[in-house]
């Protein structure tokens, strides 16, 4: 083996997932907890409003868009906590890498065990909640543009909480404004498909965030992570 | 160029110098402005056609509503001052600035309420403005929140200026999608772009509290920085000879 050899910036980043991959099956509290969480979410406003089939098909969309926002929201303050306790954070930021990229095959990995799972568990809440047919599709598609914006925004709140000791309670406080625009878009498109109407406008601006978080969300998670190991 | 004139307006010493002289004018003008904006408005300017008397809350709604956002993106810009030139004062103005701009979206609000009651009959709808001022406080409050979490100042400033320009991007994107999503409240009263469709007789008072606002928000912008800059620098010679002359 070359002195010099070193892993290419591609490498270095699938070694990133990877780890982290490994680590959430690792750790399967971390990984179980929002999904059951997700579901136990559900059960609540069948008893808490009402059990009456009509309304609940009426606001299936808002409980599993909420459910899910929540959920995510449970999630993110795992993202760098164990990283920035055992000191690998800190490697992480003096690698010859661009930190933008690395953190980016960070959020990736969060939003494999968080958002892509609860994309593919909504089935099983749509059916309790009795959320029309039609629905469906637009759930599936505004889930999977929707829940990687929530991993990147969070993923921001999370960077810059990551040196507090109570950073829980305050990252929902900073990162639930900037979900609503998803939560109106996601839930828009599932009501247009149920209405009968074409739901394509909403999911494109969902594409659109997505697209413009994965340009500018990093930057902002780079920049926030270095503050929050400098302080 | 000569750039030391920009290093000139980062040092705390010389800002509290020259803004000494600005707060006796300064709060003079306010006074005389709000005095005269408010008389004219809620006695002078004439009733409306449609909404009678309940309109003139306009004058405090409408300017208050102005400054809530003009004061956030302020917060922001200063806070990206702060970080790219790393300028002690620019970080200041981003903190003192969170908590009137606070002060001047919950004013926005109680006002559209106690406007809301009489015209539309209800305090609260989740209408576009509505609910996008709402976002807007709670960005003020989780502003605040991560600026009072952090022992050390200097972090506290670096962290809550990332917050402060991720907010800033997201301000247009809850604006318009709220705005799609419902919308109740009247269209703007005053834009650039167009001729004020308003009376003359009601546009002047209007401008003029416009005008009286943002005065006092300079003055109390103003005092609070200056409060801040005695804080952040107590431990200089010429701090310690401003509180304590004598020693």
């Amino acid at each position: 083996m070359e002195i010099n050899s070193k892993p290419s910036l591609w490498q270095s980043c699938v070694m990133v997932l990877k780890r982290d991959l490994r680590l959430a099956l690792r750790n399967q509290s971390d990984l179980v907890n929002p999904l059951i969480f997700f579901v136990m979410v559900a059960t609540l406003f069948p008893l808490g409003v009402t059990p009456d089939k009509e309304f609940l098909s009426q606001i299936a969309t808002g409980i599993i868009w909420v459910a899910a926002l929540l959920a995510t929201l449970l999630s993110l303050d795992a993202m760098f906590r164990s990283d920035y306790d055992d000191g690998s954070l800190e490697q992480l930021l003096l690698s010859p890498y661009p930190l933008y990229l690395l953190v980016l095959a960070k959020v990736t990995s969060h939003w494999i065990v968080s958002g892509l799972l609860l994309t593919l568990l909504f089935p099983l809440l749509a059916i309790v909640l009795f959320l029309p047919w039609e629905g469906y599709p637009a759930m599936l598609a505004s889930l999977l543009l929707g829940t990687p914006l929530l991993s990147l925004i969070g993923a921001i709140g999370a960077a810059l909480t990551v040196g507090l000791k109570k950073g829980g309670v305050l990252l929902s406080l900073l990162i639930l404004p900037l979900y609503i625009p998803v939560l109106i878009f996601g839930t828009g498109a599932v009501g247009a498909a149920i209405n009968g109407t074409p739901y394509i406008g909403h999911l494109l601006w969902l594409g659109v965030f997505l697209v413009m978080a994965i340009t500018l969300a990093p930057f902002a998670i780079a920049a926030a992570l270095r503050v929050s190991i400098a302080g | 160029m000569n750039w030391t004139w920009f290093h000139k307006m980062g040092s705390p010493k010389w800002f509290y110098d020259i803004t000494d002289k600005w707060m006796f004018w300064l709060g003079l003008a306010s006074a005389v402005l709000l005095a005269v904006a408010m008389v004219w408005g809620l006695a002078f300017a004439p009733a409306d056609y449609q909404q009678g008397n309940s309109y003139r809350i306009i004058f405090v709604h409408v300017p208050s509503a102005f400054l809530a956002q003009a004061c956030y993106i302020m917060m922001a810009v200063a806070g990206a001052i702060g970080l790219i030139w790393k300028m002690k004062l620019a970080d200041m103005a981003a903190k003192v600035s969170a908590p009137i701009g606070a002060s001047f979206t919950i004013l926005a609000l109680l006002t559209g309420a106690i406007w809301g009651k009489p015209t539309w009959g209800t305090w609260w709808v989740w209408d576009a403005r509505l609910t996008s001022m709402l976002l807007l406080l709670f960005l003020y409050f989780g502003y605040m929140a991560l600026q009072s979490a952090f022992d050390n100042e200097a972090t506290a400033s670096k962290a809550s200026s990332i917050l402060a320009l991720v907010g800033l991007v997201n301000i247009p994107i809850i604006k318009y999608s709220v705005e799609w999503w419902n919308t109740l409240h009247q269209p703007a009263t005053l834009t650039l772009t167009e001729r004020p469709a308003m009376a003359t007789e009601m546009l002047i008072p209007l401008l003029l509290s416009i005008a009286a606002f943002y005065c006092f928000f300079t003055l109390v912008f103003l005092m609070r920085l200056r409060t801040e800059v005695l804080i952040r620098e107590n431990r200089t010679n010429w701090v310690k000879k401003i509180v304590q002359p004598d020693v």
